[in-house]
């Protein structure tokens, strides 16, 4: 039988442990990709290395479709993999891990295509690819070559599934509020249907955008008195919030596209505060930054 | 005599990459081998998605032996010079001999420098070639990565097969030893792969499952493509980029035909053909009796699945019809606005920031269009002005926003969709065109206004700011929109002068508030470097449209290329040779004379100082050719123009032949010259003959 949504992530989790990686609960924030957790960005920098695990929700307020759309969520799930120095054996790993998954490379076509990643916000780079499955983008594969602006050394590979596609594809549904997310019939559905609905008023309708104003303006306050007390973990922590607020600002549709550019440097500014803080930190050279 | 195999063996190159990685290698390898005075008697590269591979034939062992033997100065030379000799031949001065001869005693450098095994020379090579090259995009990877002068490539490199003969050639890269064992496909090989030489290189990868020629691989797409297709009863439609691509994406292609909804072909067809391209690499295909898109697409897989591919197919089905709902949603949903209530949504869209948001330009396009409807036959001035103000309106849309090629084409059918007159939706529709030099030329009057006046506001802005194309540097594409400009002018006969043209524009910079002269020379001069470029293929010499617009005055493009073509034919006759012959000597003669004497002599020619009978015969052919040459430029009969001068072949061939221009009697010999002025004068009432080549 095909693995159920919660089996998947139970499943991507066993397989990871046992290639030696910490294994997180998401992280207590709102944030637009899992490569925002610190557990990614900020370990991603410096000379340890680092291998982790971990079921990350997203949130991107301009995808939501009230419900309606089979295909886009406003709240979904990636499972991110992060290890440092990215080990030559890196893509058989992942290919193991869609076989643990069920997926069977002698009758499924899996392709690397070409896709460089770059997060602007974040200030980072990297050089992989989007990986299909029969045509479906199933995951990410990116080798960071800077994040915050400093250069990784080693670098690390990341690998993001995304697990409602992933999903779909695996149970063959057509959407994704008809995956079973356990194996006692409660559907994804069940789960989120009502949360689609709510949360794309909330992003479209109903947030206040004189508070998001407001917040936005506090976090980046706030972020930057951190770093100057020589505190880039909960600095950090309000970089993710102001990067989250400007993605709510952004769907409110209150920002102009000149705007636009203006706020994603703020954000950067504060995500390379924090990288530069957390590296002197630990005592590592950021000027190593190219 | 050896042939030598280089693998590089790596993870996924990207597809785009892989044709210039193949070149580069080649080129690198070559390069250095001269510089290591070798040569191979053959060299070929190729590329496969996971590895780039180069054979060379025929490898010498060794290079020769070299001796060799150099004078240096004299014994006794001062240090510098000594110092400049060492320093060329690179020994020190213990290593020189000094030998006598019968000018003196001298330094003699003797460097004999024994050959070198090919092994040796390879060992340094390879790992030169693979560290130089050039990647539009390289990387860092693994524990290697924290340390200085790691390997930077596209992608992690893994394995070096180097074999010389059937020896491997021991080298290293960055940590990676050479040696012959490969790998396989990635699915469909398992275990190592042993290569025992070059000969069997090919082969041993295709018994795994890999196709080396990029080539080979891009046939078998094509026939096994063509063949699916034509199994359902269709007819593939051909896209020599996809092959490429599908080829740089695939070590085993096996191409798989496949359907989909045919309720999802209310989408326009631009848009589905899109989508299964851009988004999934797959063929489009059509039903051969009607030419429509048929609802079934062709993928090409990477590997002869267990299944025979029905899982392959069903998976790329399910990722197509979502795919295709999005398309139809935003199809649907864009229908429910007009064009007309998308345009305040053009001032968020800045065009350049000294030139506004493209709201602005609309604004300065729809003035421009209904301006030139009045010069275009048949064109409504009210159709080309709406249309004009719509033409960008298809940016705001949710397609055009996913689909940006699409842009024009969409605005097009929404149009239609509104039920706007069509020759509005068909000027939205080409108003960008032609986009290069092989695409159609609009003929349509609203769209020949509405193209017209967007390339001209683009060229008109851009370099009212200073921002004019420099060698290969032309960030806003003028070269193309002049191009088009040049091109819709021509194909629709009109009969504008540029400068007018120019003058219409409007200049939103304000330095250039009021047009400047000096702008419209540097416009019209691009304008007529990029009619040039046209003609290249329509067949007008470079030469003569320069001959022409030297006049100075012409900058009308088609009266411009009327004289140019009688002057063509012209020039190909035995007059017209002769005449620039006679012309091209007069003209020398002058320019000697002029400046010895340091006088221009344009004057009048005196008929009392006629002595000879060729020089009265010259003379009143002239009288008679110039006025009728220009009274039929003045008629725009330039054919009649070049009979007139035709004409004075026989009195310039015969004054040539028998009078001296430099006689002794100076006022004989400045009224001869004066002669030779005329004849030039003549000339100039077509073009500029000086610039004429040949």
């Amino acid at each position: 039988m095909a693995l159920s949504f919660q089996r998947l992530i139970l499943t991507l989790q066993d397989y990871w442990a046992t290639q030696g990686c910490v294994v997180l609960q998401p992280y207590d924030l709102r944030m637009g990709a899992g490569t925002f957790h610190p557990a990614t960005t900020l370990r991603a920098l410096g000379p340890d290395p680092w291998r982790a695990a971990y079921a990350q929700p997203c949130r991107r307020p301009s995808d939501g479709r009230y419900g309606e759309n089979p295909n886009r969520l406003q709240h979904y799930y990636q499972f991110q993999v992060i290890l440092k120095p990215s080990p030559e054996d890196i893509l058989d790993l992942y290919l193991g891990s869609l076989r643990a998954i069920g997926i069977d490379t002698a009758k499924h076509d899996i392709r690397f295509v070409e896709d460089d990643w770059e997060s602007p916000t974040l200030g980072a780079w990297g050089l992989g690819w989007e990986v299909w499955c029969d045509g479906m983008e199933v995951t990410q594969f990116t080798y960071f070559q800077q994040v915050g602006g400093i250069e990784c050394a080693p670098v690390a590979g990341e690998i993001t599934y995304g697990l409602e596609r992933l999903a779909m594809y695996i149970q063959g549904k057509d959407s994704i509020y008809d995956l079973a997310y356990n194996d006692d019939g409660v559907s994804y559905g069940d789960v989120f249907l009502e949360s689609e609905r709510q949360f794309s008023a909330f992003n479209f309708e109903h947030a206040r955008t004189d508070l998001l104003f407001k917040q936005f303006t506090e976090a980046q306050d706030q972020c930057r008195e951190l770093l100057a007390a020589d505190l880039p973990l909960p600095a950090y922590d309000l970089a993710i919030e102001a990067s989250h607020l400007f993605n709510l600002l952004n769907a409110r549709g209150v920002i102009s596209v000149a705007e636009r550019q203006a706020y994603i440097g703020r954000v950067r500014e504060l995500a390379k505060g924090c990288c530069e803080g957390w590296m002197k930190k630990n005592g590592w050279d950021a000027g190593a930054a190219k | 005599m050896s042939d030598f195999l280089l693998e590089l063996f790596c993870e996924e190159i990207p597809a785009r990459m892989q044709a210039k990685a193949s070149e580069d290698l080649a080129r690198l390898f070559g390069e250095k081998l001269a510089e290591a005075g070798l040569t191979a008697s053959g060299l070929e590269t190729h590329a496969t998605p996971r590895r780039l591979a180069l054979i060379a034939r025929g490898l010498p062992q060794a290079t020769p032996d070299v001796h060799e033997e150099r004078r240096g100065p004299r014994a006794d030379a001062p240090a510098q010079a000594v110092e400049g000799f060492l320093k060329s031949t690179g020994l020190s001065r213990d290593q020189l001999e000094e030998r006598d001869d019968p000018k003196g005693r001298f330094l003699y450098a003797v460097i004999a420098k024994p050959g070198r095994a090919t092994t040796e020379l390879l060992a340094e090579i390879v790992p030169a070639i693979v560290r130089a090259l050039p990647w539009p995009k390289s990387m860092r990877w693994g524990t290697r990565s924290a340390h200085e002068g790691a390997l930077r490539w596209v992608r992690p490199l893994h394995g070096i097969v180097a074999i010389l003969g059937d020896r491997v050639v021991d080298l290293e890269v960055d940590g990676i030893r050479a040696g012959r064992t490969t790998r396989g496909h990635r699915f469909l090989s398992t275990g190592p792969v042993e290569i025992a030489s070059v000969d069997v290189y090919a082969a041993r990868l295709r018994d795994a499952h890999v196709i080396l020629d990029a080539a080979e691989r891009a046939r078998i797409i094509g026939e096994r493509a063509r063949d699916a297709a034509k199994a359902a009863g269709l007819e593939l439609i051909e896209d020599a980029g996809l092959l490429a691509e599908n080829a740089g994406l695939t070590e085993w292609p096996v191409p798989l035909l496949g359907d989909f909804d045919p309720d999802f072909l209310d989408v326009p067809p631009e848009v589905i053909q899109l989508t299964m391209r851009a988004n999934q690499k797959y063929f489009a295909c059509r039903d051969p009796k009607t030419g429509a898109l048929a609802p079934a697409f062709v993928c090409v897989a990477n590997i002869e699945a267990s299944d025979g591919g029905a899982a392959i197919v069903a998976g790329n089905r399910k990722v197509l019809a979502a795919r295709l709902s999005d398309a139809r949603f935003f199809w649907e949903q864009d229908k429910k606005a007009t064009l007309e209530s998308r345009l305040p949504k053009l001032g968020d869209i800045v065009f350049h920031e000294k030139l506004g948001t493209v709201a602005d330009k609309v604004e300065r396009v729809a003035k421009l269009a209904r301006w030139l409807a009045g010069h275009i036959p048949g064109c409504d001035p009210d159709l080309a002005e709406q249309a004009a103000r719509l033409c960008k309106a298809d940016l705001v849309t949710g397609m055009v926003g996913e689909f940006p090629e699409l842009q024009g084409i969409m605005g097009g059918y929404y149009a239609r969709a509104e039920g706007l007159d069509p020759q509005i939706a068909d000027a939205i529709r080409d108003h960008y065109k032609p986009v290069g030099q092989n695409d159609d030329v609009p003929t349509a009057p609203v769209t020949v206004a509405v193209a017209l006046a967007d390339k001209l506001d683009t060229l008109a802005g851009f370099f009212s700011i200073g921002e004019k194309p420099t060698g290969s540097r032309d960030p806003f594409a003028l070269r193309r929109s002049t191009l088009g400009i040049a091109s819709i002018l021509i194909r629709a006969q009109l009969r504008i002068g540029s400068v007018g043209l120019f003058r219409q524009a409007e200049f939103p910079f304000a330095e250039y508030q009021d047009g400047s002269r000096a702008v419209y020379r540097e416009m019209l001069e691009f304008l007529i470097d990029r009619l040039k470029v046209q003609q290249r293929e329509a067949g007008a010499r470079h030469d003569l449209i320069d001959a022409v617009f030297a006049l100075g005055g012409e900058d009308d493009l088609v009266r411009l290329l009327a004289r140019v073509k009688a002057l063509q034919a012209f020039v190909a006759t035995d007059d017209g040779a002769n005449l620039l012959a006679g012309y091209k000597r007069a003209a020398n003669i002058l320019r000697i004379e002029e400046k010895k004497d340091g006088v221009a002599y344009d004057g009048a020619v005196d008929p009392k100082l006629l002595a000879a009978d060729e020089e009265q015969a010259l003379a009143a052919a002239l009288d008679a050719a110039i006025p009728a040459a220009e009274s039929a430029v003045g008629r725009e009969d330039f054919a009649g123009a070049m009979t007139a001068l035709a004409g004075l072949r026989a009195p310039i061939d015969n004054f040539f032949d028998r009078v001296t221009v430099n006689a002794d009697e100076t006022d004989v010999r400045a009224n001869r010259l004066r002669l030779l002025a005329r004849i030039r004068a003549a000339a100039h009432t077509v073009a500029d003959f000086g610039r004429i080549e040949g």
